[in-house]
């Protein structure tokens, strides 16, 4: 006669549990950076470049220096003499700090302000005179590459032009043969915008170094503040020990907030100089225009053909434009990161990528924005070219990713570029998102509309994606493999206490990860308090982003459980005075097999390991668990627009969006939904209006939010959810990643449907944003519409 | 005192011009001297300590600023602190009773109307300020009401979802 | 995001208020609304030594229809209160279809019609439907007042005829002599986006036969544009595919837009030529089906 508990009524797997975050956040009590007050704080303004490109031929501080309240002004001189003016990147380059030589992009750094308070600082740095030297300016790969072109990074001692590195992988051979055997062969070429995350909380640091104790405390705004207390380890030549990251809580992430950025490296030194704490928090303008961006990403992609539909190669020709330093947090062996994750979904027996980085005038980083390290170029790519061969052949669009995805029986699945795909259910995604769209009426109803001038399309995309960096022999960032933690401490009664390297934003965690203890241990959700973001008390993780939490961090919380439950089991089979082979666990409770009515619940076993512990045991009941992932979670995704778009005027409005995501067990459907509609938006966003451009003179255009547009709730469509669950066969409880997966196969999906509804033009790729203006050009001038910069601005 | 932080305790320059305003804030009176380049948002987060009102842009677009002025919905990074003297404000830290929730943030709460919590509190006061009048909002409504508010994390859906539970709520009726 | 200082003063008559502009020489500036000036102070793109507030200026906030059929908007008459207008939809529609459109609805609640028309924003809504309506502001000042009309009171971007101790109280409408009829068409990629392009339309008619029509254009000049010429083809008759085309025509023509990241000036004198004959359209089937 079982006891088990419910486990959806105690908050395990599958319970759409309310979030424990919420109580502090909807009374407006969250501890967000800028709330924080620490006794005797100063704060920091930054001064940027307003040029994208010039020498700095005098910086004059005095009147800043004069002004009532001002502490100290920092320059890039200053910061050279204690050989801080330059640090390393998360990717082996180097980035200014503050610029010495030259300013390298609009809005770099170039001085700091310290004062009492923001508006006497921001006073400050306007007294600041700078004299720049203008130097020509590169806003796009064309011109970093061209004959004569300047070197930006003159720095560099080996440096003798604009190429950050080249890359290549997969069979080049192979794919070439592929290629000659091809009856049709479809070509694609289209720029990724840059784009930037944009939280709507902005990056800031509160720097507290204490001279008593020789203590460097930084609360920050990082999803990976392991990473961070390495890399200031690293720069600021502080002992490791003696640095106390804290990350609060953070106002969203996206990968905005894993780079390292001058403004924190700033503010600790002052700190240091000053011995008081210094606050840095920058405004929307320093987050946009200076901060991780995604993408700004040239593609160029061919497919061969058979003329049945089957793809029998595919090879990418990429250029990356990484601003002026190569500072992307990404995997160190994959240059241009998981780009080549591509396809993953179809079952092609040949692939080709190479991919050349450049650098320009421009902000750094182009990894970040909900990307899973460039995944989100590689899938928008895949299914743009997707679309484009499907054309090519005359197929319809369902019909030939059908024939191409890779089946049921055929996993673990090993792609092309050498990835392996651990489980799938392809084609049922793809049936059902038809199905709910009802795909053939849609096809009917805009063959009749077309009658009357209207203009109806529908896209889908299908991808699926590596989740959960990942494995220590292939994934590292500065050498640190890429593995995460839990520790696990149940009291006396039974409640628990769990810390995990990793670091939510907005995903739930604290909520979450007690479901993972109570499905484990049958410890209700509630009983379980999660703690995140102190490098001095959390155990070591790389951080929250990527998509990579659930997989790894989640993983290690469930092993973390088990080793706990499997000292529980002990302590269960002194106290009942049996063999633990004897006995059988049931969700919170050890049973005697052949007396199922003797047991002891996990709360009596955890009383004991305090007061009657057996002969020989340490007292007791933690566990930590460090996780190695085996392999990346693969989830899948089928998303399909609807759209009308406006002949008269290229505006389109999003009919319906039906999204089927298959991320294995999911945790908390609830919190999976909330991230699946986040991410719905951002690709709708990115499809419809959001992006960062450059004129030519590398002017910023989107460096605030009356150009940076995001979607408010009125331009935002409404989302229809389905599930399909295959479980990850080597995660721990089956689950997958999922936080950045609508943002990755979205986009396509939008921008599918509207080239559908003016498919009649034979225009085959408008860049994103598909603004009105582009698409009516495109619908008048019937040609490809490009939106690569410089952008003209008469 | 300087007119923005208390925990700094040096005087102003004497030619900065400071000016003394009293602002009833969430049912309290307070008084302060102010600097009148002081932006509201500022003197509630920092002077007054309520932290709940965010600040995410600096063009007036974001809203995460929001709060009530004489019961509407201003952006509070949009406005000085001098111009309340003598006005109403309320803040996110007014809206629950002392041992209750509004049931504009026990909506929230229940449909998963927040992520990171960040635009939170402005989403919930302009809320409040169309659920004072239109008690009961169809979804275009609400959707049109929060147009002034941006959020990054949750796709608005499960936003509108929450105030018009809220709504279901304060007019009395059960799901 | 940090203002620069400056002084700060509240009066409570409109004589105070001048007088403390009058002080200012010059470096003063009128804070109603702040919706345009704030951010302003908060970018520094504005450094004023004195910011006079007229917020505590009483009986400004009204909008009213005079008897003789004047519509009359106060300085401090929000864009929430013309949104929200009962009188508005009947006595303007063009006015009616614009203030929902401007900015956003928080913006909405402390922004103002004469202010924005003070602030001459060349993307501004407002100006090009008072342009629409053959509006004018009045303006006090140490010597009385003065009306201005819209097109002399608008002398460029961001620039106004207010002389230094000038404050403007009031924006007027002329009465209708006829039925009202128009419109108000922008083009933004979502609310509170500056225009890429923005249409508005002014109608009187007697029964089928246009008596007075103007046509406002915003974003697609340096400042608001009176499309005079388009308008004068609307009148004297009843409106015609003929004359709503050739006013399509000529207020594209009229439109003075440059190319940048919203669009080609082309794309931009297409969205004029398409928003007035949409709203045209729209009045004709009104006017048709009234008849």
């Amino acid at each position: 006669m079982t006891q088990a508990l419910d486990e959806v009524k105690i908050g395990g797997l599958g319970a759409s549990r309310k979030r424990v975050e919420d109580n502090r956040f909807i009374r407006g009590k969250g501890t967000y950076i800028d709330d924080i007050v620490l006794p005797g704080m100063l704060h920091m303004e930054i001064l940027r470049s307003p040029v994208a490109h010039a020498r700095i031929r005098s910086i004059d501080t005095s009147k800043a220096w004069e002004i009532p309240g001002v502490r100290l002004v920092l320059t890039g001189e200053m910061l050279a003499s204690r050989n801080l003016a330059w640090m390393p990147t998360l990717s082996y380059d180097t980035q200014a700090v503050l610029a010495t030589d030259k300013v390298r992009f609009q809005g770099q750094e170039v001085a700091a302000v310290i004062a009492d308070d923001p508006y006497i600082a921001k006073d400050a740095c306007e007294a600041i005179v700078v004299d720049y030297e203008p130097l020509p300016v590169i806003v796009n790969p064309t011109q970093a590459l061209a004959e004569g072109a300047p070197i930006i990074r003159d720095d560099k001692e080996n440096q003798h032009d604009n190429v950050v590195f080249e890359w290549q992988v997969g069979d080049k051979e192979a794919t070439d043969r592929a290629f000659e055997q091809a009856d049709v062969v479809s070509k694609l070429d289209l720029h990724y915008p840059r784009s930037h995350p944009s939280p709507i909380e902005c990056c800031g640091s509160i720097a507290d170094f204490n001279r008593a104790t020789q203590k460097l405390t930084v609360y920050m705004t990082t999803q990976a503040p392991h990473i961070i207390r390495a890399a200031v380890a690293l720069v600021a030549e502080l002992p490791e020990h003696m640095i106390r990251i804290i990350a609060p809580d953070i106002g969203g992430g996206f990968g905005n907030k894993v780079p390292v950025y001058p403004g924190y490296v700033v503010s600790i030194l002052a700190s240091i100089l000053l011995e008081r704490p210094v606050k840095w928090i920058e405004d929307k303008t320093g987050n946009l225009i200076s901060t991780g961006f995604g993408r700004d990403i040239y593609l160029h992609g061919e497919m061969a053909l058979r003329k049945d539909g089957k793809i029998l190669a595919v090879r990418m020709h990429t250029t990356s434009d990484h601003g002026a330093f190569y500072s992307d947090a990404q995997p160190s062996k994959f240059r241009i990161g998981l780009l080549h994750s591509a396809f993953s979904c179809y079952d092609i027996p040949a692939a080709y990528l190479h991919n050349t980085g450049v650098y320009t005038n421009k902000a750094p980083g182009g990894v970040a924005y909900r990307c899973s390290f460039r995944v989100t170029e590689a899938m928008f790519f895949q299914e743009r070219m997707m679309q484009a061969a499907a054309d090519d052949l005359g197929m319809d669009q369902a019909e030939f990713r059908r024939i191409n995805l890779v089946r049921d029986d055929d996993f673990p699945h090993r792609t092309p570029f050498g990835f392996l795909t651990d489980s799938g259910q392809y084609v049922k995604c793809l049936d059902k998102a038809l199905e709910a769209i009802g795909y053939q009426d849609f096809l009917k109803e805009k063959e009749e509309a077309k009658k009357q001038g209207r203009l109806l399309g529908i896209g889908i995309s299908t991808m699926t994606e590596p989740l959960g960096a990942g494995n220590s022999r292939e994934f590292d960032i500065l050498g640190i493999k890429m593995f995460d933690s839990a520790e696990l401490r149940v009291h006396i009664t039974g409640r628990a206490l769990l810390r995990t390297g990793a670091k939510t934003q907005g995903q739930g965690h604290e909520t979450t990860w007690a479901q993972i203890v109570a499905h484990e241990l049958g410890i209700p959700a509630e009983d379980v308090v999660v703690e995140e973001g102190d490098t001095d008390t959390a155990p070591f993780g790389m951080g929250t982003y990527a998509s990579r939490s659930t997989p790894v961090a989640g993983a290690a919380v469930a092993m973390a459980a088990r080793k706990v439950r499997a000292k529980a089991r002990k302590l269960a089979a002194h106290l009942l005075e049996v063999s633990e082979e004897d006995l059988e666990w049931e969700l919170g409770r050890f049973y005697v097999r052949s007396a199922p009515e003797r047991g002891v619940s996990i709360q009596e076993a955890a009383a004991a390991a305090y007061s009657n512990m057996p002969d020989g045991m340490e007292p007791g009941l933690e566990a930590v668990a460090y996780y190695d992932p085996p392999n990346m979670t693969w989830p899948f995704a089928a998303y399909v627009v609807t759209v009308e778009v406006d002949p008269k005027t290229g505006v389109w409005d999003v009919l319906r969006v039906v999204a089927v995501d298959d991320c294995g067990v999911r945790i908390n459907p609830m919190i999976v939904e909330g991230q699946i509609m986040g991410g719905l938006t951002e690709a709708f966003a990115k499809a419809s209006m959001q992006y960062i451009t450059f004129d030519a003179e590398g002017n910023c255009i989107g460096s605030n939010y009356m150009d940076y547009l995001l979607p408010t709730a009125w331009e935002t469509p409404g989302f229809e959810l389905h599930e399909v669950v295959t479980p990850s066969p080597h995660h721990p409880f089956g689950a997958k990643g999922v936080g950045e997966c609508a943002t990755v196969g979205g986009p396509a999906a939008f921008v599918n449907a509207v080239l559908d509804a003016i498919k009649d033009t034979g225009v085959r790729n408008i860049d994103m944003p598909l603004l009105p203006s582009r698409v009516y050009e495109a619908l008048t001038e019937r040609h490809d519409v490009s939106g690569a910069p410089p952008v003209r601005m008469d | 005192m300087t007119s923005l932080f208390e925990e700094i305790n040096e005087a102003p320059p004497a030619d900065v011009p400071t000016r003394r305003v009293t602002i009833t804030v969430n049912g309290q009176r307070r008084t302060v001297e102010v600097e009148p380049r002081l932006l509201l948002a500022h003197l509630l987060r920092h002077g007054l300590r309520l932290t709940g009102t965010h600040t995410g842009c600096d063009t007036s677009n974001c809203g995460a600023c929001t709060v009530l002025f004489d019961g509407a919905p201003v952006k509070s990074c949009t406005m000085l602190a001098v111009q309340a003297d003598g006005h109403e404000v309320t803040t996110v830290e007014g809206l629950a009773g002392p041992s209750e929730l509004h049931p504009i943030q026990e909506g929230f709460r229940d449909e998963h109307g927040l992520q990171c919590g960040f635009c939170t509190p402005g989403m919930m006061m302009a809320a409040k300020a169309l659920l004072d009048r239109n008690p009961n909002p169809t979804e275009e409504d609400v959707r049109w009401a929060l147009s002034g508010n941006l959020c990054r994390c949750t796709g608005y859906q499960n936003i509108v979802k929450a105030v018009l539970a809220a709504a279901q709520k304060m007019r009395g009726e059960t799901a | 995001m940090y203002p620069p200082r400056f002084r700060y003063e509240a009066p409570r008559s409109i004589d105070e208020a001048i007088a403390l502009l009058q002080s200012g020489g010059g470096e003063a500036k009128v804070l109603a609304g702040g919706q345009s000036l704030v951010p302003l102070l908060k970018l520094r793109f504005a450094s004023p030594e004195l910011l006079v507030d007229i917020n505590g200026l009483p009986g400004l906030d009204y909008h009213r229809v005079d008897a003789d059929g004047t519509l009359r908007i106060g300085a401090l008459c929000r864009h929430v209160d013309l949104e929200r207008s009962t009188i508005l939809p009947t006595r303007s529609p063009t006015m009616a279809a614009a203030a929902p459109l401007v900015a956003d609805p928080i913006v909405r609640t402390r922004g103002t019609l004469v202010g924005s028309l003070c602030h001459a924003d060349p993307q501004g809504d407002w100006a090009a439907v008072v342009t629409a309506l053959g509006g004018s502001i009045v303006a006090q000042g140490p010597n009385g007042r003065r009306t201005i009309p819209v097109a002399e009171f608008v002398t460029g971007p961001f620039q106004n005829a207010l002389a230094y101790d000038e404050i403007a109280v009031e924006a007027v409408i002329p009465p209708a002599k006829g039925t009202v009829a128009g419109g108000y068409l922008k083009l933004e990629r979502r609310v509170g986006d500056f225009a890429t392009a923005g249409v508005a339309v002014a109608l009187e008619l007697n029964g089928a036969t246009v008596t007075r029509a103007g046509i406002g254009l915003t974003g697609v000049g340096s400042s608001t544009i009176n499309a005079t010429e388009a308008a004068q083809v609307l009148v004297g008759k009843p409106l015609s595919a003929e004359t709503i085309g050739g006013a399509a025509e000529l207020a594209a023509a009229a439109a003075q837009p440059k190319t940048d990241h919203r669009g080609t000036a082309a794309y931009k004198r297409h969205i004029v030529a398409t928003f007035v004959e949409r709203i045209l359209t729209r009045v004709n089937g009104s006017v048709q089906k009234a008849a």
